[in-house]
């Protein structure tokens, strides 16, 4: 055989994972792997982008076709950030892990960043982070972007709850899971229904008659605390409004 | 080929993966004996399509459709730098779930082959490589690499005799 055909058969099959590693550098495909949570093992989404879900096992496939709609390749994140992902689901906010919210409005985003500042341990209701997000009227859409929000633990939406003393409503399996997560952050849920029972909005430390939402870490320690039905109250007896947890609204 | 352009340029992302399946094999082996080393080569092929699908994503329909992809691909995968590693630690990594092996089948002995083409100089080799295995024409080796019809044609021709030489010190 002459050396020009012999070269000719220089060549072999495509190596394995070429076709996935392209699917997944270009973004046609999310790459997924488990992590632990405080709810068990979730399933994370991530691309070039960032993260861009968090689920639970359970039906994860056929939830993620219908709001994602890609091709799922199981993969590693991406070195530059992968070792963020478990600090990030451990501390309920993104930290330096970059988040893919592409999926959803620039109202809905909006939500979600400022969903992601509340501390660990601390709760905020909707009202508050409509206040926050200056559409102060528009607590029902901001409920709807909570409730769509497509990575959470990471953006902790279990950290937004209804004034009316109800936990309310959780994605990630259901509202069991959202007072187990806020028991596990130390945010005492049956104290926040029982204060929101007895119609009470914010809490006033008379040591230095500043008031905070019931979870503000300010208040935590506090040998006396005097309730108060509305921010309005607070403010008639005396008391300012705490400048860490902005109890307006 | 024109059919895959004009698939292309009708639905990129539907179609992206066919291009990778369609000359995803040459561009690897290619650049496999042109570097000669496996993950290199696996590193350049990935990053050349991605780079691909990034430029398609901004041109319009009618540029993809007038497009000839082979040789267009190859000028990207020829223009990589060292630094396309860089860009690797941003994306996720396909996580291998068989226990296929990681060496693929090489026909010939292929560990021959790369000793052989590891004497002539990068310009030869490159030339040999693109005009022999992947069969590219002089015109479009000249296109990729940027070097003369003429000298293109001279490199094919001194890598081959070279290789020759080489075989037959070897027996």
């Amino acid at each position: 055989m002459n050396i020009e055909d012999q070269l000719q058969q220089l060549t072999g099959d495509l190596p394995h994972g070429l076709t996935e590693g392209v699917a997944l550098g270009t973004g046609l495909a999310e790459g997924y792997d488990f992590y632990e949570s405080a709810l068990g093992q979730v399933i994370v989404t991530f691309n070039p982008e960032g993260v861009s879900s968090v689920d639970i096992a359970d039906g994860f496939e056929d939830r993620y076709l219908e709001r994602l709609g890609r091709v799922l390749i199981r993969a590693e994140a991406p070195t530059a950030w992968r070792r963020h992902i478990p600090e990030a689901i451990e501390r309920g906010t993104p930290g330096k892990l970059p988040v893919d919210l592409r999926s959803v409005t620039a109202f809905q985003e909006k939500v979600l960043h400022t969903t992601a500042t509340i501390p660990k341990g601390e709760v905020r209701p909707y009202g508050w982070v409509a206040y926050e997000v200056e559409s102060p009227r528009a607590v029902r859409a901001v409920g709807s972007a909570v409730a769509r929000n497509p990575i959470p633990l990471i953006i902790p939406c279990h950290r937004v709850v209804r004034s009316d003393g109800h936990i309310g409503n959780y994605s990630l399996g259901g509202p069991h899971n959202k007072i187990d997560l806020l028991e596990h952050e130390g945010a005492m849920p049956r104290l926040l229904e029982d204060l929101a029972a007895r119609h009470i909005r914010v809490r006033g430390n008379p040591a230095d008659r500043i008031y905070c939402l019931p979870t503000c870490s300010r208040i935590r320690g506090a040998s006396e605390l005097i309730d108060f039905r509305s921010t309005a109250a607070a403010e008639q007896a005396g008391y300012v409004a705490c400048e860490f947890c902005r109890p307006h609204g | 080929m024109n059919d895959l352009a004009n698939a292309l340029a009708t639905d990129l992302d539907k179609t992206f993966p066919t291009v990778v399946e369609t000359m995803g094999r040459q561009l690897f082996w290619g650049l496999r004996r042109i570097c000669g080393d496996h993950q290199e080569a696996e590193d350049l092929t990935q990053e050349t399509f991605i780079r691909a699908y990034r430029a398609l994503d901004g041109y319009e329909p009618e540029r993809i459709r007038a497009m000839d992809l082979r040789p267009w691909l190859w000028t990207i995968a020829m223009n990589l730098g060292r630094n396309h590693l860089r860009d690797q630690s941003r994306r996720p990594t396909y996580v291998e779930m068989t226990d296929a092996g990681t060496e693929d089948p090489e026909l010939m002995d292929g560990a021959a082959w790369d000793r052989r083409l590891s004497v002539l100089n990068d310009h030869q080799r490159k030339a040999v490589v693109l005009r022999h295995v992947v069969g590219l024409g002089i015109v479009e080796i000249s296109d990729i690499t940027g070097r003369p019809e003429g000298t293109v044609k001279a490199d094919v021709h001194r890598g081959l005799a070279r290789l020759r030489e080489t075989i037959e010190e070897e027996t």
